[in-house]
Parts: structure tokens; C-alpha cells; sequence
């Protein structure tokens, strides 16, 4: 009963991508949807489209009423959510195997008939606002948005995925409903399930669900790619808080670049963290060189660093948070003398071992979830095209040596490529 | 019919060490890892008000330095091999938790004992540990869900222990000294009483072994009861606090009052009664009210905490400051309607339903596992509660919800915190 079977991947004639995998572990399934489409795909006067669509998808269609829609999934012993975010938006829901054909029937069906009410749409504009003023209230996302923002002056990645508050106050349902429409079509969806099923039966279901729904237009390529970086670029904030932000913005590749290994586990070895660079995980990072140069030097609360796969080239992100009393400059000095070092003495083989070590752990701790499975498999597929690129994660990061680690350094960690952000507290706040 | 197919009796291996230590034991070979959940009863109830953040400063400091290793052979050990170990504090336990694969099962077991046992609480780490809990104390100051939740449980439980911060303020934490937390841990850390869940790809016999060899030598003469948990009034009329955060774009508000203890014969009433109010679907009546009707906030929903103590019942939501009376009069219509009438009978079921069926989604993981299993234990429901339970559950009728949210719920006896920037409040 405990036997995982091998992935499957299967094309439909529409062009849906269906990703399969069997695990008996638990009576559990999770479906998900992935489109890809995301804040990548905005320009100015809708940003935040993407994520504003991904709201209304849960107002219903006439089969699926949205009143009743949490009703259906909840009583079924389900769980269901959505993400957007720079390249994907992605919903899933995890039920009981027995009842996982409810998630297949409503996602065939809101592929298409989600009908966007206009009132429906006004009163989501405020839910969405709403979201945003909790952002903006923590000083890290407003850091993040500026940050971004002056790494990115072409490039669509430019904006935060919640989108500009001035397109959100004038978007209209036309504009969202268009949207919805020429992007959530099968030749632009990736469908994985993973769980207690039989694969054979859950392609026939796929297909059938799926199968009679036409293809859509191919999406337009995004062709607005960032320029090279020529030198160093710095924002500074002030604003509410009780704590001051550092971070250190490196333009590296995309996943599908074979430097993104590399520098996943550059990151791991100086920063700790995760060694497999994809969605988090990964644990303490209390014995990397980043914390004893920050953290134990009484400097900072916490540093930490973190990539993540994306199509077109993003960020290599150093984050560190000042100790009270102790002032931006100071950390900066300390982050960049510890930089310094790691050009001076590069990774070593014990570092890169114990990396190794950690993304072995790390994936397998991943494997126990059905819906982490899904997931992983699902952004596999929606940032490079390919699920093997997870499967196969820990061979091709065996296969990096010291010598790529110190090119990859060399390479995106130079201060020519690297927008530095400094968020301080503004100083008259003083709240108990 | 039982579902054999979830951990009761029949699979769960129960053994409790002499010293005291209960050992739950679980296989799952799915994956080649190994997940331990434990739980002390050393929570921050034994903290007077003056040494608020006692409890959770000093389990900051466990892995900070041991008889045997120092702080950053700890985390070499740990890192190195991609496992991870924790504790926490919450208002009456100190929690640990583990995993790793298979093969570093001995050296999390060694780390995890010798925290608990010799912390050696070393004066350097102390004043690093105390640097970082009071950046984060200035980071909550910022934060306006916290804050609201701080003046809530401060204007709720007056003269109680739960209306301290677990956290501390920052007029206590910087007078906290290394022999306050020697004398917590020789009070507080000891066999008795402690329960320890084990989950993953060993064998029961060879992980209860295991955990005898670390821990089964370890006394404590000196061990102590925390103090019972005195019972607490509700309010006697609504009270109402604001925290004036005023850069803030969003306003978070909580208000709620005492609730049903965890061993209350009427708990799981209770708990299906919530379930409709501000769980089931997207945040049940609250969350459909609130959010999806009136389009006031981002978040709205109810939470049962259910411990040893009176924990309370409260209801959440974040708002644009024009909305914050909208959405308290939302949420309190919520309240007063289903103290008045009785739950249609589909929406009753849709709730059973979603706490019965959502039961196997919870056991997907080995930590999922240990914790159901620790806390069937730690709440001493019986080993076969998950077989029980949907029947429980099941067996609740319209009137025991209705009875639930009038003898646990008001719309007056109540306290409501508001953080943020809201105009005409002071």
C-alpha cells in the first residue's frame, strides 16, 4: 500500500499539460491548476490584474454557485486555496480520495464560466485594497516594493504582484473579465494531481472533464527583459516601525539557467537556509557564515538569504534586520566585509557537503506531503516546463562543483549588480 | 464502525518510562524520515506579572549551550544534516518538536536530551537572546494584529496570568537574570508528566529504546506542579480599547471573551458551534457576513482555543479604518443570531461534515501524526478519540449549538481591542 508510482505527464489535444503522481501514504488527493500567467504578464494601468482575477475566481459560475462554493469543498472534508505570483497563479484543493472528483469538476468548470459580476468585482475592489493596507503595513513589503521597483526599470517584475494602488482604484470587470479570458485557457493550464488515486482512471476523468474544452490563443511572449545592470543602485525608506531592514537585491538568472544550482547552493553554504531553492524550507540557519558575521557579532536579529525559480532573471536576496540601538551602516560594513571573506576564502568541500546533506533531508521531508508534491511538481512545470527539474533536483545539485560556486560568485555577486534597501524606522513612534 | 485506518490503540505503541515519561510510538514508512512532538508542562503560567517572558526567554536559551556542546556545535551538529529541533512555550507547556531522516535519529535524540536536561544557560547568550526578543518586542510594537491581541488579553484577563504577554514587555525582559532561568528549569523540566510522540520510518520499539537511552536515567526530586489555573468572570459589560497606531493603513480588531475549558463535557459542542460561526468555508458566518457580503475587510473569522485554563473565544478581523464599526456590528449580529436561533439542519451537517472529513487531511504528514497523537494524550481524550471522534461529532444536534453559543458567547460581557488608525476613536 505504501508505494509511490512514477510521475506522469500527458499533453491532451487542447494542450493541457496533466501531471500525475500516486501516493498511498494517507486516503488524501490534491488537485491543482496552474495557469501561467502573473504579475510577469501585467503592464502599467492593470498590475495586480492577475491576482485580482484570481480573487473573482472564487465568485462562482451558474454551475457552481460562489455562495456555495466553500460550502462544497468544506463538507467534503476539503481544503482549497489560490496563489498568484510573478509567473503562475496556481489553485488547489486537498480532499479526502474519495471525494477528490468535486476539485476536478470545479476547476473544469471555472476554466471557463467564472461570470464576474460587476457588483461582484466593486466589492472585491475593496477586499483587495484592504489586502494591500495589511502589506503596506509591515515595513519589509514596503521595502521589498521599492527594492524591486529600482532593480527593475523594464521588466514587468518591476511591480509587486498585489499591483500599483492606483490600478487598483480604476481596473474595470471588462478588464479583468479579458483577462480571465485570454489567459485561462487548457494550452496555458498545467493540471497535477497527486495522492491516493489510480492513474489510469484519473487520466480518463482528466480527459474527460478537460478534454472538449477549446484551446485558446497562444499568449503573447514577454519581450520587455531588463538590461543589464551598470552599477550599484540604493533606496532608503522611512516610515512607521520599531526596526530597521537591510538587503542586499543581486540579479541572478532564471531556474532554468544551469547557474541557478549553483548559486542555490552558494546561498546554502553562506546563508543556510534552503539548499534546494525553490519554495522555502530548509530550516536554522544558525551555523552559516551569515549568522556568525551578523547575528552572533550582536549586529542583527536575524539575516537570512533566499532565491527563488523564476522564468525570466530576478533576484539573489541577503535580508538582515538591525539589533535595536545598532545603525544600518554598522550592518551594511558588517554584510559587506563577510562578502569580502567569501571572496577570499570561497566555499569549502565541507560546506558544499553539509549542503548536499541538507537538500537530501529537504526533499525527502518534502515527500511526505501530498500537497507539497503537488506543488513542487506543479511550479516545475509552470517556471521551466518540466516536472523532472524537481525529481531530478538532487542529481543535478550533486553535480556542482566548488569551481561553479566561486564562478556563480563571481559572476552575480559583485556590487555592480545589486540594489541595496534600507528601510529605517521613523523616529518620533514610540508605542509600548 | 472504527476506521482502523487511523492511529488508535491498535497502532499506536504506549509505554511509559519509570521516571515517568509517557512514549507514544507510531510507524509510517512512507518516507525515510522521523518526527518527535513532545510537550512539558512548563508553560509562562508560572510567571508573575513582573517577570512577564520568563518561560519563553529561557527556552530561547536550551539550545544556546549544554553541558555537552556549546551554542554553535548545537547548530553545526543540526545544519549539518538538514534536521531540525524546537521548542516553544505556550501558556502551560513547553513544546519541542524534531525531524529528520531516518539515519540522524540518534543525534536529534542526544541534542533533544541534553537541551532539556543540561542547558547550561551561558551569560552571553543570554544578553544575544535578550537583544533579539527585544527587537521583536519592538517589531510587535508595529504590528497591528499583535498589538490588538496584546490589549485584548490584557483588558480580558485582569489579575490572571493569561493577560500576560508570553513574549514579556520591555519593562521585564531586560531585568530577567540567568538564576531566574536556572531556577525555572530545576522547577519546571523534569520526567513527570511529560509525553512524547514519535512518528515516522523506525520501528515502536526500537524508537521507545531509543528514547529510554537519552532519557530514561533522568530524575528531578525537585520537579514541580505548575500552579492551577485560577477560573476567570467575563466582563461584566462591553469594554472597549484602541491602540492609536496612526501610520497605519489597516486596522485589526479582536474581541471575544473567556471560553469553554478543553475538558468541558459541552467542548466539542462548543467547537461545532465556531466551526459555523468562523471556521467552516471561508471563515464561516462571520467570514461570509463580513467579507464576502459587506466587502469590509480582508480577513474575518472565530477561534476556540480550548486548553487546561479558560482560554477564550474570539473573533478577528482586519479593516480600512472607515470600516472598524461596520464590522463589529457584523460580527456581533453574527453572535446574537446564533444564540437565537436554532441552526438550520444542512448547514449543521455541512460543518459536521467538514470537521469529520477534514480529519485524514490533517494525517498527511509525520508531524501531522505526532501532534494528533500528543495531544489525544496530553488532553487525556483515550488513544482511540480518532475513532470516536466523527460519531462525537456527529451525534450534536441544532440545540446543543444553540445552548453553546448562549452559555459561552455575548454580545455584551465582552472585550474589543482595535489597533490601527481609526478617526473619533482615542
Amino acid at each position: 500500500m505504501s508505494t509511490t508510482q512514477p510521475v506522469t505527464k500527458t499533453i491532451l489535444d487542447n494542450g493541457l499539460t496533466v501531471v500525475t503522481k500516486e501516493m498511498h501514504h494517507a486516503p488524501v488527493a490534491s488537485f491543482m491548476i496552474w495557469y501561467r500567467v502573473g504579475s510577469r504578464h501585467e503592464i502599467p494601468g492593470i498590475t495586480g490584474i492577475s491576482h485580482w482575477v484570481e480573487h473573482m475566481m472564487f465568485k462562482g459560475t451558474p454551475n457552481f454557485p460562489g455562495s456555495e462554493l466553500d460550502r462544497m469543498i468544506s463538507r467534503e472534508g476539503g481544503h482549497w486555496n489560490a496563489f498568484t505570483w510573478l509567473d503562475f497563479t496556481a489553485y488547489y484543493e486537498t480532499m479526502p480520495s474519495n471525494r477528490i472528483d468535486l476539485a476536478l469538476r470545479l476547476e473544469a468548470d471555472r476554466m471557463t464560466n467564472t461570470i464576474m459580476e460587476a457588483d461582484e468585482v466593486e466589492s472585491e475592489r475593496n477586499v483587495i485594497l484592504s489586502e494591500r493596507g495589511m502589506y503596506e503595513n509591515d515595513p519589509r513589503f514596503r521595502l521589498s516594493e521599492e527594492l524591486t521597483a529600482v532593480a527593475f526599470r523594464v521588466h514587468p517584475y518591476h511591480h509587486e504582484v498585489i499591483g500599483d494602488e492606483a490600478d487598483l482604484h480604476v481596473m474595470t470587470r471588462d478588464d479583468l473579465y479579458h483577462h480571465y479570458r485570454r489567459y485561462y485557457v487548457p494550452n496555458n493550464a498545467i493540471a497535477v494531481v497527486v495522492g491516493d488515486f489510480d492513474t489510469e482512471a484519473m487520466l480518463a476523468r482528466v480527459q474527460n472533464l478537460f478534454g472538449m474544452i477549446p484551446a485558446g490563443a497562444a499568449t503573447t511572449p514577454v519581450h520587455r527583459q531588463e538590461p543589464a545592470q551598470r552599477g550599484e543602485r540604493r533606496v532608503a525608506l522611512s516610515g512607521p516601525g520599531d526596526a530597521a531592514y537591510l538587503t542586499f537585491a543581486y540579479k541572478i538568472p532564471g531556474a532554468a539557467h544551469p547557474d541557478y544550482f549553483a548559486l542555490a547552493l552558494l546561498n546554502a553554504a553562506f546563508a543556510g537556509g534552503s539548499s534546494l531553492g525553490m519554495f522555502g524550507g530548509g530550516g536554522t540557519n544558525k551555523s552559516s557564515r551569515l549568522y556568525k558575521a551578523l547575528v552572533d557579532t550582536e549586529l542583527a536579529a536575524a539575516a537570512f538569504g533566499s532565491l527563488e525559480p523564476t522564468i525570466d532573471p530576478f533576484l539573489y536576496t541577503l535580508h538582515a534586520v538591525a539589533r535595536h540601538g545598532r545603525s544600518l551602516a554598522d550592518v551594511e560594513a558588517a554584510l559587506e566585509a563577510e562578502l569580502a571573506r567569501l571572496a577570499a576564502m570561497p566555499v569549502t568541500q565541507t560546506e558544499l557537503d553539509r549542503a548536499l546533506k541538507r537538500a537530501k533531508a529537504e526533499f525527502v521531508l518534502a515527500g511526505e506531503s501530498i500537497t507539497g508534491q503537488a506543488q513542487l511538481l506543479g511550479l516545475a512545470e509552470a517556471v521551466i516546463g518540466d516536472y523532472r527539474w524537481f525529481e531530478t533536483v538532487l542529481e543535478r545539485i550533486h553535480a556542482v562543483t566548488l569551481d561553479d560556486i566561486e564562478r556563480v560568485r563571481q559572476t552575480y555577486l559583485h556590487k555592480n549588480n545589486r540594489t541595496v534597501g534600507w528601510y529605517e524606522p521613523t523616529e518620533e513612534e514610540e508605542v509600548a | 464502525m472504527p476506521n482502523l485506518a487511523y492511529p488508535g490503540p491498535h497502532n499506536i505503541h504506549r509505554h511509559v518510562l519509570p521516571n515517568g515519561i509517557t512514549i507514544l510510538a507510531y510507524e509510517n514508512f512512507a518516507s525515510q524520515s522521523v518526527v518527535i512532538d513532545g510537550v512539558l508542562s512548563a508553560g509562562s503560567i508560572i510567571e508573575p506579572r513582573s517577570q512577564a517572558g520568563l518561560a519563553n526567554f529561557a527556552t530561547s536559551l536550551l539550545m544556546r549551550g549544554t553541558q555537552a556542546r556549546g551554542f554553535a556545535a548545537i547548530y553545526e551538529a543540526l545544519e549539518a544534516v538538514g534536521a531540525g529541533l524546537e521548542f516553544s512555550n505556550g501558556r502551560h507547556t513547553l513544546e519541542f518538536a524534531a525531524q529528520s531522516l531516518v539515519e540522524d535519529f540518534d543525534l536529534v535524540l542526544e541534542l533533544m536530551s541534553q537541551s532539556l536536561r543540561t542547558p547550561t544557560f551561558p551569560a552571553e547568550q543570554i544578553e544575544l537572546v535578550r537583544g533579539q526578543i527585544m527587537t521583536g518586542l519592538q517589531i510587535r510594537a508595529n504590528d497591528t494584529s499583535r498589538m490588538a491581541a496584546l490589549a485584548f488579553y490584557d483588558m480580558l484577563y485582569p489579575q490572571h496570568p493569561y493577560g500576560q504577554s508570553i513574549s514579556g514587555y520591555f519593562e521585564t525582559i531586560p531585568h530577567l537574570t540567568r538564576q531566574d532561568f536556572v531556577d525555572y528549569h530545576a522547577r519546571y523540566f523534569g520526567p513527570r508528566g511529560m509525553i512524547i510522540g514519535v512518528v515516522g520510518a523506525v520501528k515502536a520499539e526500537t524508537a521507545v529504546a531509543k528514547i529510554e537511552a537519552v532519557l530514561g536515567d533522568w530524575q528531578n526530586p525537585a520537579q514541580q506542579e505548575p500552579p492551577a489555573v485560577p477560573s476567570m468572570a467575563r466582563p461584566v459589560q462591553q469594554q472597549r480599547q484602541h491602540i492609536a497606531m496612526p501610520d497605519k493603513s489597516q486596522v485589526d480588531i479582536i474581541l471575544g471573551l473567556p471560553g469553554p475549558l478543553r475538558a468541558a463535557p459541552d467542548y466539542l459542542d462548543a467547537k461545532l458551534m465556531n466551526t459555523i460561526l468562523g471556521v467552516f468555508g471561508m471563515m464561516g458566518r462571520i467570514g461570509e457576513n463580513v467579507r464576502e457580503k459587506l466587502g469590509l475587510a480582508y480577513y474575518a473569522y472565530s477561534r476556540l482555543q480550548g486548553g487546561i485554563g479558560p482560554l477564550p473565544w474570539y473573533a478577528g478581523a482586519g479593516v480600512a479604518p472607515e470600516n472598524v464599526d461596520k464590522a463589529i456590528q457584523a460580527i456581533l449580529q453574527e453572535v446574537e443570531r446564533i444564540q437565537q436561533e436554532p441552526v438550520p439542519a444542512a448547514e449543521l451537517a455541512d460543518s459536521q461534515a467538514y470537521i469529520t472529513g477534514s480529519m485524514p487531511v490533517g494525517l498527511e504528514t509525520n508531524a501531522g501524526l505526532a501532534n494528533v497523537i500528543t495531544d489525544m494524550a496530553y488532553y487525556e481524550l483515550g488513544l482511540d478519540y480518532l475513532q470516536r471522534y466523527p460519531d462525537l461529532i456527529r451525534a450534536i444536534t441544532p440545540q446543543h449549538v444553540q445552548a453553546a453559543a448562549q452559555k459561552y458567547l455575548s454580545t455584551e460581557q465582552i472585550a474589543i481591542a482595535i489597533a490601527g488608525s481609526v478617526d473619533g476613536y482615542q
